[in-house]
């Protein structure tokens, strides 16, 4: 029995883009979000299980990392935060010309991350081959890089596509919205990271 | 030699399987009350005889009803399924506490060290002159509680005599250990139960319960040391074997050759079997000796090539080795 | 703030909006079907078939190309099976054996049951919630492409005589560098970091399409039990799928590039393997079952003519298993010597984890009772599943106890209730599926008398295979042995085992030949031939390319049921370009409208440059540098639109 139509509502005046939990990328990022939460988290776990086994931490009395870079790269990162919020604000104002010029300022605090994170590695105080608990740090450094990598590459793209016509699209606005959302996670989910390289081996 | 070699886990023949035993029966009886409960149920549902407009179906347009008794079963159910897993998981807490119940005073320990692809086994003792080691077989006196310390070389190996006990892993980096005490005389067969490369399925091991006057018996003949050749055939064997570097491996006590890398050869015709593997005798260690890597693929010890006169003396000698 | 000329070209694509062809009564029947079709269907020729974004497309790929590698396995363990029937064999001898069951193993785990879910659940599921794709179709065409290439890559290695053979759990330090020389497990962690991408993606868009994309009025409360089903199991994939991503790329590490995480003289523990591999071990096995309880209650709902009984308690039991199954992994580790005080907890947890199992059982038999059955072949296979599954979840309450565990475990106990669990609580299902939606997805029916055959061959054929493997484990056969001695008691079970195994093997012969035969002669399918419930029956047998005329708006839990002659829907979403409706999470109100990507060959192209990354990142460390650039630029490219022209409404072009 084929089923005749009844016509209800009539949808074609809703909109074509959203903020927030109505955009369908918004929970695309959330799912790559929570499974990159879940791969560290995981880290976490492997790092505070090899932890267990030892008396002191880093074992045989190796040197904990070196403070300085670590907390650079935090800092720097916090303070990208800054034009982060007013990108994501001259966004929800359709306000093309700001998110053109404040990108590459994104742009280059990655860059200058990635610098930073080279002297990171550098200053370790260890090498990944010493043991597991080099190992493991070595690790949380290099997963953290990939992050902060595919992110500064995201934002490279965007702002490729921002600065053509296309920029004024409003979903292109909701992209610009998601990709600060993002860059606020790679913030924010190095903090936990910092803590456990450069402070659980000091306690 | 024929020995009935016997593997099954109702082999019922320690403390610890007997206990495993009685909680095998509970599980099972409350398992099978349960699967006949669900078939049971199954059945009915599917056979019953349902009167011509009695059923909340989508042709009798009662697709949205539900029987009212269903709640009261859904929960009383629950109940059921509840108290069940309950009662077995205190039954399982019971026995595992009750086996968990450490040996009283240490008569006996033991360490066993597994390698790719055999079982070093080391009997403890205060000092060094009363110290046993053999391969691959362990002997044990009924009713004395025996603790048994567990370690690898290499890899993750289970120390698994079925008839005896539940198995326990030997990992490298840890010590795990296991209690058994034996209640039946007789020859248990085990295995190793993790799989540990190529030839994990040769890696068996043989545990003799003996009376406690046996197990001494057999204690003291093992602390001898090697008894020299008395053959021509015998003597040739023995100075291949302690000039071609067989000691770089093996040791076999009284004489030069004091490798510990492999098993210990010094009562190694008194075992019941060979490679792990393999029943001891003649046809067998003529085999092994020849070419062991035809045998057990992979393993540590290798082929070398003997002339056919070589290998009939290796033979003899070794089998002096009693 | 907005410059002059940006405000004019939007007052200019408003009124090209206006003039925009949109379905309703002024565009319906033939004519909206004729233009829809044009604008849904994908590019012919080749290039057209490797480019598609039709979820039912990939889907269908996703199905075949599982089954054949069931096929392959199933090959694997008839060999393996040929040389265990008697006692001391030397068919096949030790190494080739351990690459068999590597191979099989990991070929059913990874290469068949679980991307045969994801990929019926790819198919069905925007069927089954009255919309025309899923939520980023081109993420799911790259998902598919990647499990292939990680099918190719292990299926290679074995045919190159580099395949694996450390098991397809792979413990350290076994697999480890020391251990393992060669590329042979590397091979296989590589397959693994192929085939979690791969799940991974296809979670993330499941849950976006099962939150997102709903009909209008299909709450979360009216969401078919599938549905719940595949959205519990999206969400377990991607809290599990890290941990075996997490450990095997650290065994990678290990072995490539000197990394010490489960070395024991290093500080290492050969245990960080088991515990990050059982986190995901365990919950994987539940990511394979539950979609297997889905496809029960689909099938009890059609066949028994009503509802499964007690919705909210099955929806619970879904939810509470999935985040139960996180709480059991020690249980595999019961042997390693852990305190036995913490074994208590992962005892309670794994005998807990029965009941919400015990409440869904409970719900079908009920509605079984309640309703009207029709033995048809779908309906023999949920039978199936009750009687062998069930077995299979005792035998799982037997080794949640510890003491139990400790002679039982790697044994052919285990061997025997992880079939019961895997074969009668998923295969069993997954065919009664395949028959069920088999004139869904082709337009013909499967032959019902070859199907009867089939299933009771598979039934009969399965006990006679598998019972005597309880025995077999009891008697002292450990598992992944070649070859067992004689005198033990084991030729018996053995023997049966073998003879039993190629009765299976047979029954799934039949069942593809079934498949095969019915696809070129079967009975032509109506609209809706079972007269079921669910949206994916409103629509053709098979469906055209856009699923649906017009988006239908759902009342209540049976749709088609509760229809009375005439389907509720929407009006209003284009025909000449590509667009779905997005609805509220919860109550399914409509929201957004959302172009849908066109077609792309770009999602193959980025699988080939990350597959050429992971697999030369077998060979070097620098692969993962030099690697990355081809792939990032493949990403880029795939989301950078075809032309840098703003549209009416968007497009994904």
């Amino acid at each position: 029995m084929i089923l005749e139509p009844r016509f209800t509502d009539d949808v074609a005046d809703l909109p074509t883009h959203k903020f927030g939990p109505s955009s369908l990328t918004w929970w695309g990022i959330i799912g790559f979000m929570v499974i990159e939460g879940a791969f560290f988290a995981l880290a976490f776990a492997a790092y505070f299980f090899l932890m267990g086994h030892e008396q002191g931490w880093p074992p045989e009395g190796r040197q904990p990392p070196n403070l300085l870079w670590g907390t650079l790269f935090l800092v720097v990162m916090l303070i990208s935060e800054v034009p982060n919020s007013m990108i994501k604000k001259a966004a929800h104002e359709r306000d093309v010309p700001t998110i053109r010029a404040l990108m590459p300022v994104i742009i280059g605090v990655g860059a200058l991350l990635l610098v930073i994170r080279g002297f990171e590695f550098n200053n370790l105080n260890c090498r990944w081959t010493d043991d597991a608990y080099s190992s493991i740090v070595w690790t949380l450094l290099f997963l953290h890089t990939t992050h902060i990598i595919t992110d500064w590459g995201d934002t490279i793209v965007l702002w490729a596509l921002m600065m053509t016509d296309v920029g004024w699209e409003p979903r292109r606005l909701v992209d610009t919205d998601e990709n600060c959302l993002y860059w606020r996670y790679v913030w924010l989910l190095w903090i936990p990271v910092y803590l456990m390289i450069y402070w659980v081996p000091r306690l | 030699m024929s020995i009935q070699h016997y593997q099954s886990i109702f082999g019922n023949a320690a403390t610890e399987t007997r206990q495993f035993n009685t909680l095998f029966v509970i599980f099972l009886v409350v398992c099978a009350i349960m699967y006949l409960a669900v078939i049971a149920f199954l059945i009915l549902g599917l056979v019953r005889r349902r009167r011509s407009d009695a059923a909340n179906t989508v042709e009798e347009g009662r697709h949205h009803d539900s029987n009212p008794r269903m709640q009261a079963g859904l929960i009383g159910w629950a109940a059921v399924v509840g108290t069940g897993l309950v009662a077995l998981a205190i039954a399982s807490f019971v026995a595992d506490r009750s086996m968990a119940v450490a040996a009283a005073h240490e008569k006996l320990s033991i360490t066993v060290t597994a390698n790719q692809w055999w079982w070093d086994v080391q009997y403890n003792a205060a000092d060094n002159s009363k110290m046993v080691r053999t391969a691959n077989e362990i002997h044990l006196p009924v009713g004395v509680p025996v603790h048994i310390y567990l370690k690898s070389n290499d890899v993750i190996h289970s120390f698994w005599v079925p008839s005896l006990a539940g198995k326990q892993d030997l990992i490298p980096g840890r010590e795990n250990d296991i209690t058994i005490t034996p209640r039946k005389l007789g020859i248990y067969r085990g295995q190793c139960a993790e799989f540990c490369g190529a030839e994990h399925a040769k890696m068996a091991l043989v545990v003799d319960v003996d009376s406690y006057s046996d197990f001494i018996k057999w204690w003291r003949h093992q602390l001898e040391e090697a008894a020299p050749p008395a053959t021509p055939l015998a003597k040739a064997g023995y100075a291949f074997v302690t000039s071609r570097n067989c000691g770089a491996c093996h040791a076999i006590a009284g004489t030069p050759a004091s490798g510990t890398v492999g098993p210990d050869l010094t009562h190694l015709a008194s075992r019941r079997t060979l490679a792990a593997s393999m029943p001891m005798g003649e046809g067998n260690l003529y085999g092994w000796v020849a070419d062991p890597q035809s045998i057990k693929p992979g393993t540590r010890m290798p082929t070398i090539g003997l002339e056919p006169d070589q290998l009939h003396a290796v033979v003899a000698y070794l089998e002096t080795l009693k | 703030m907005i410059p002059q000329r940006v405000k004019q070209e939007d007052e200019r694509l408003a009124r090209e909006r206006a003039k925009l062809a949109r379905d309703g009564p002024k565009l319906k029947g033939a004519k909206l079907e004729a233009r829809l079709e044009r604008t849904w269907r994908r590019p012919p020729g080749i290039l057209g078939w490797l480019a598609t974004v039709d979820h039912k497309e990939i889907g269908r790929r996703y199905i075949v190309t599982a089954l054949i590698f069931l096929a392959l396995g199933g090959a694997l363990a008839a060999v393996m099976r040929l040389q265990l029937a008697v006692p001391d064999n030397n068919l096949v001898g030790a190494q080739r054996y351990n690459e068999l069951f590597t191979m099989h193993g990991s070929t059913m785990m990874f290469l068949f049951a679980v991307p045969v879910m994801e990929g019926v659940a790819v198919f069905i599921i925007p069927l089954m919630l009255g919309t025309r794709s899923t939520a980023f179709p081109r993420l799911n065409a790259f998902s598919y492409y990647m499990y292939v290439f990680g099918g190719l890559l292990l299926w290679g290695a074995f045919a190159l005589n580099i395949g694996p053979d450390v098991g397809w759990f792979a413990y350290t330090p076994l697999s480890g560098p020391q251990f393992s020389p060669g590329k042979r497990a590397d091979v296989w962690a590589q397959m693994i970091t192929f085939t979690e991408v791969s799940a991974l993606a296809a979670a993330v868009v499941l849950v976006c399409t099962i939150l997102k994309t709903r009909a209008p009025g299909m709450t979360l409360a009216r969401m078919p039990l599938f549905a719940w089903a595949m959205l519990v199991v999206a969400v377990m994939i991607i809290f599990s799928m890290p941990a075996v991503a997490l450990c095997s790329s650290m065994l990678i590490s290990d072995r490539l590039i000197g990394t010490n995480f489960y070395n024991a003289y290093e500080h290492g523990d050969a245990l960080l393997w088991q515990h990050l591999f059982w986190f995901f071990g365990h919950p994987e096995v539940y990511i394979i079952f539950l979609p297997a309880t889905g496809f029960v209650s689909v099938i009890t709902e059609t066949f028994c003519r009503r509802p499964i009984f007690a919705y909210p308690v099955v929806v619970l039991a879904l939810i509470s298993t999935g985040i139960l199954a996180f709480g059991l992994w020690v249980h595999h580790m019961f042997a390693t010597g852990l305190p036995r005080v913490g074994y208590s907890f992962y005892t309670s947890a794994s005998m807990t984890v029965a009941i919400p199992t015990a409440l869904q059982i409970f719900c079908w038999l009920a509605t079984m009772w309640d309703g009207r059955p029709r033995l048809q072949v779908p309906m023999l296979y949920v039978i199936g599943f009750i009687v062998i599954f069930v077995i299979g979840g005792l035998t799982g309450v037997i080794i949640a106890s510890v003491p139990l565990d400790l002679e039982l475990h790697d044994t052919y106990f285990i061997v025997a209730h992880f079939h019961y669990v895997l074969i009668g609580g998923a295969v069993f299902p997954l065919l009664g599926i395949l028959t069920y939606w088999f004139p869904k997805i082709t337009g013909r029916m499967m032959s019902e008398t070859l199907g009867k055959i089939g299933f009771w061959m598979l039934f009969l054929g399965f006990q006679l295979a598998f019972f005597p493997m309880h025995f077999a484990g009891l008697l002292g056969m450990p598992r992944r042995v070649y070859t067992y001695p004689a005198g033990l008691g084991l030729e018996l079970p053995n023997l049966l085992s073998t003879v039993g195994a190629f009765v299976v093997a047979s029954a799934v012969v039949l069942f593809v030949i079934n498949g095969l035969f019915s696809l070129y002669r079967g009975t032509i399918a109506p609209q809706n031939p079972w007269g079921a419930t669910s949206l994916e029956w409103a629509t053709a047998s098979p469906p055209p390319p856009y699923n649906f005329a017009h988006i239908p708006v759902v009342e209540s839990r049976t749709p088609l049921w509760d229809a009375k002659g005439e389907l509720p829907v929407v009006t209003g979403l284009r025909v000449d370009e590509k667009e779905i409706l997005l609805t509220t999470v919860v109550a399914a109100a409509p929201d957004l409208r959302e172009p849908v990507p066109e077609p792309s060959l770009w999602p193959l192209i980025a699988a080939i440059a990350v597959g050429v990354l992971f697999v030369s990142s077998i060979f070097s460390p620098w692969a993962v540098v030099f690697g990355a650039i081809p792939a990032a630029i493949a990403t880029a490219a795939w989301f950078w639109p075809k032309e840098l022209k703003r549209h009416p409404e968007p497009v994904i072009s």
